[in-house]
């Protein structure tokens, strides 16, 4: 399945880096891009894996907020 | 949990560090002091201590990490104050940063709001109100005044002056009739039309500007993956020297803020910043830049390549002068607009429609033709066989040019194309055609050069005589004729050698291929041209020549901003390391400084979004 979700504005691309290496050992999340200047999420996942509430969360824990999801 | 918002945070932590500051000064170190300031310290550092502790279980030091070691470890050591007053700074530096920041990515913001969010169609002979993303190709759409074009069309029916600043960032409004193109995005200012839907959805020219600019902002330059790369070992390497500088002087205060002060929030942030108020301006202003990567190179282009025909020209040829020698100029028109009424021939169509503006109807009749392919036409016209096209053909069929030989090189030599018309051996007149030299394109070749461009060269294919004619007139350094398309990307390349970082402009026609090969293309007159946007690094979304001053300058803006940026940083960050060592700066005064630099670096970016605003005026 595909996502994009928007998180609040992201300003230091630091950031972006925490994000990344979240996702990066998320099991279930196969391809993903972080976007820093659109604070944008960008990714694909395994239904059977992990759903889009987990992921959520787990961007929740690292301090960002997700605005909007599609 | 309660949610509490960055704004209430803000607002608490300001209260108490306010108080925390009153108590350190009036009754000193008393537990109550000490209390305020740890409140602070708990309110503001809370959220960093959570991020840092959570990226940690990726693997991650960021610079909350550093800010937490150095918190804890002013806590640890009884500097109460020092702690509060970090955290403090730190939390509304980032508040301060996210808001500033926002800025710098305000003209994207600007862009997606133009989107059109209702589309009024025509349904079984009624109009509805749908989601333009639910408009099917073909149907008929309705836009009355005030209201955004939601689909890419056709005009059907009436007329309507149209707003086209979404698209080409220009803001005069342009007339829209029967058949004209006219995009989604952008405004009937007056009016009304009906527009059969050709494009709908994420296929508009609008949606996909939308969708490229997006992509473009993240596409990061080098300099910016130079930085990352870097910080991602300078923040590990920065605890490990503060370790070692406890190790062997013992004074933690002072590691403590060499973990504070090394933070390299500035650097990090000073590329990208400057990077998405390029191209948000250049958004604006009709200008795509896809990409960081893309900004900087187009920033240090020394050498800029034009194709001829579309670009530097109009790209459709015009009769200029008609010159009677037989017969008179109104008889040469009419029997050259009957001989070439069955032609396609971007020459032919010029001279019929020459003919039907100044004769009206065209009277006559063409009986039969036959058609020689590179030299004209043979006519069959009331009875009589006339010839229509260019010297060759005149030669082969035994004519003496010699009396018009003069006329003949003298329109060439103007960058004409001189089209003879003869009857029984008689050379009746000649029409001189060519496709016009913008009006802009003079000024453009000028203000390239004021922007440091050291070499401009065009490319065409046409021959040697009126290439030469039109860079004269244009003050063109070099040209290259008679070019096949493949031959163009040959010399692009050859430039590219030559000389470096050399751009390919073009109008995405016949030129493709060489915008493509470029280290750079840039493609003018973009929207509504697919492959040209694809295909194209930078795209010139009107056909407006000064938009490409623009995007030049612009970019040159971008990479001088993106210096000041990183030079500033690391001059500020030097300045503090040695303010350090020396010890005149403390703790919480190094957040302060780091903090401002920070914002001082976003703010220095948020001028490039005025970039071009003054010129635009004179212009």
């Amino acid at each position: 399945m595909k996502k994009t979700y928007q998180l609040d504005t992201l300003t230091c691309p630091s950031c972006t880096m925490k994000l990344e290496g979240m996702l990066k050992k998320t099991e279930g999340v196969e391809e993903f891009e972080v976007f820093f200047n659109t604070s944008k999420i960008k990714l694909e996942f395994d239904e059977t894996k992990i759903d889009s509430e987990t992921i959520k969360n787990k961007i929740n824990r690292l301090g960002f907020e997700v605005l909007k999801e599609k | 949990m309660p949610k509490i918002t960055k704004k209430q945070k803000m607002i608490v932590g300001t209260v108490l560090v306010v108080i925390s500051f009153i108590l350190k000064e009036t009754l000193s170190y008393a537990p109550i002091t000490i209390v305020f300031m740890l409140a602070t310290t708990l309110v503001a550092g809370v959220s960093i201590f959570k991020n840092a502790f959570e990226a940690l279980k990726y693997k991650i030091l960021g610079i909350d990490a550093l800010v937490s070691i150095a918190v804890i470890g002013a806590l640890f050591i009884g500097e109460y104050w020092e702690g509060a007053a970090v955290t403090y700074l730190f939390m509304i530096g980032d508040y301060l940063e996210s808001r500033t920041i926002e800025k710098t990515r305000s003209s994207i913001k600007a862009l997606l709001n133009l989107a059109p969010d209702i589309a009024r169609v025509i349904r079984d002979g009624e109009e509805v109100l749908v989601d333009p993303e639910d408009v099917l190709k073909g149907e008929t759409i309705i836009v009355k005044p005030g209201e955004k074009i939601s689909v890419d069309g056709t005009v059907i029916e009436g007329s309507a002056y149209v707003n086209q600043a979404a698209i080409t960032g220009e803001s005069l409004p342009i007339n829209a009739f029967g058949d004209r193109e006219v995009f989604s995005g952008t405004i009937l200012e007056s009016g009304y039309l009906k527009i059969r839907a050709d494009k709908v959805g994420d296929d508009t020219t609008f949606a996909r500007i939308l969708e490229m600019v997006e992509e473009a902002q993240d596409k990061k330059a080098k300099t910016q993956k130079f930085l990352e790369k870097f910080s991602r070992y300078y923040t590990p390497g920065i605890i490990v020297l503060a370790i070692l500088l406890y190790v062997f002087t013992r004074d933690l205060v002072l590691s403590l803020t060499l973990l504070v002060i090394a933070c390299p929030g500035a650097l990090v942030i000073s590329t990208p910043v400057s990077i998405v108020a390029g191209i948000g301006n250049g958004a604006k202003h009709g200008v795509l830049i896809k990409g960081g990567e893309i900004m900087e190179k187009l920033g240090q282009v020394k050498v800029l390549a034009f194709d001829k025909t579309g670009t530097l020209t109009i790209g459709k040829p015009v009769v200029t002068e008609v010159v009677s020698i037989t017969a008179d100029e109104n008889e040469i028109l009419r029997i050259a607009a009957i001989g070439e009424s069955y032609s396609e021939h971007p020459i032919g169509r010029a001279i019929i429609n020459h003919a039907k503006m100044t004769l009206g109807e065209i009277k006559g009749e063409l009986k039969d033709a036959s058609i020689i392919t590179g030299q004209g036409i043979k006519a069959d016209i009331e009875g009589e066989i006339y010839l229509l096209g260019n010297r060759k053909l005149f030669i082969e069929n035994g004519y003496d040019l010699s009396e018009v030989e003069d006329i003949l090189q003298r329109e060439e030599n103007k960058g004409q194309t001189a089209i003879l018309i003869g009857l029984n051996m008689k050379i009746m007149g000649i029409i001189a055609i060519a496709d016009k030299v913008r009006d802009d394109a003079k000024v453009l070749i000028k203000n390239l050069r004021n922007l440091g461009i050291k070499k401009i060269v065009m490319l065409t294919g046409d021959n040697k005589r009126v290439a030469k004619a039109i860079s004269e007139e244009l003050g063109i350094d070099e040209f290259y004729a008679e070019l096949l398309p493949e031959d163009k990307v040959r010399v692009i390349l050859q430039l590219q050698e030559e000389f470096g970082k050399a751009a390919m402009v073009g109008d995405g026609v016949n030129d493709a291929p060489a915008l493509a090969s470029a280290e750079l293309g840039i493609a003018i007159g973009g929207a509504g041209k697919d492959v040209a946007m694809e295909t194209a690094d930078v795209v010139l979304m009107s056909e407006d020549l000064s938009k490409l001053s623009h995007a030049i300058g612009l970019s040159r803006g971008t990479v001088r901003n993106m210096k000041q940026n990183i030079y500033f940083a690391i001059g500020v960050a030097v300045l503090l390391l040695m303010g350090v060592l020396v010890k005149t700066v403390n703790l919480s005064f190094g957040m302060l400084v780091h903090e401002m630099s920070v914002l001082l670096v976003i703010i220095n970016a948020v001028r490039l979004l005025n970039y071009g605003e003054k010129t635009k005026s004179r212009a």
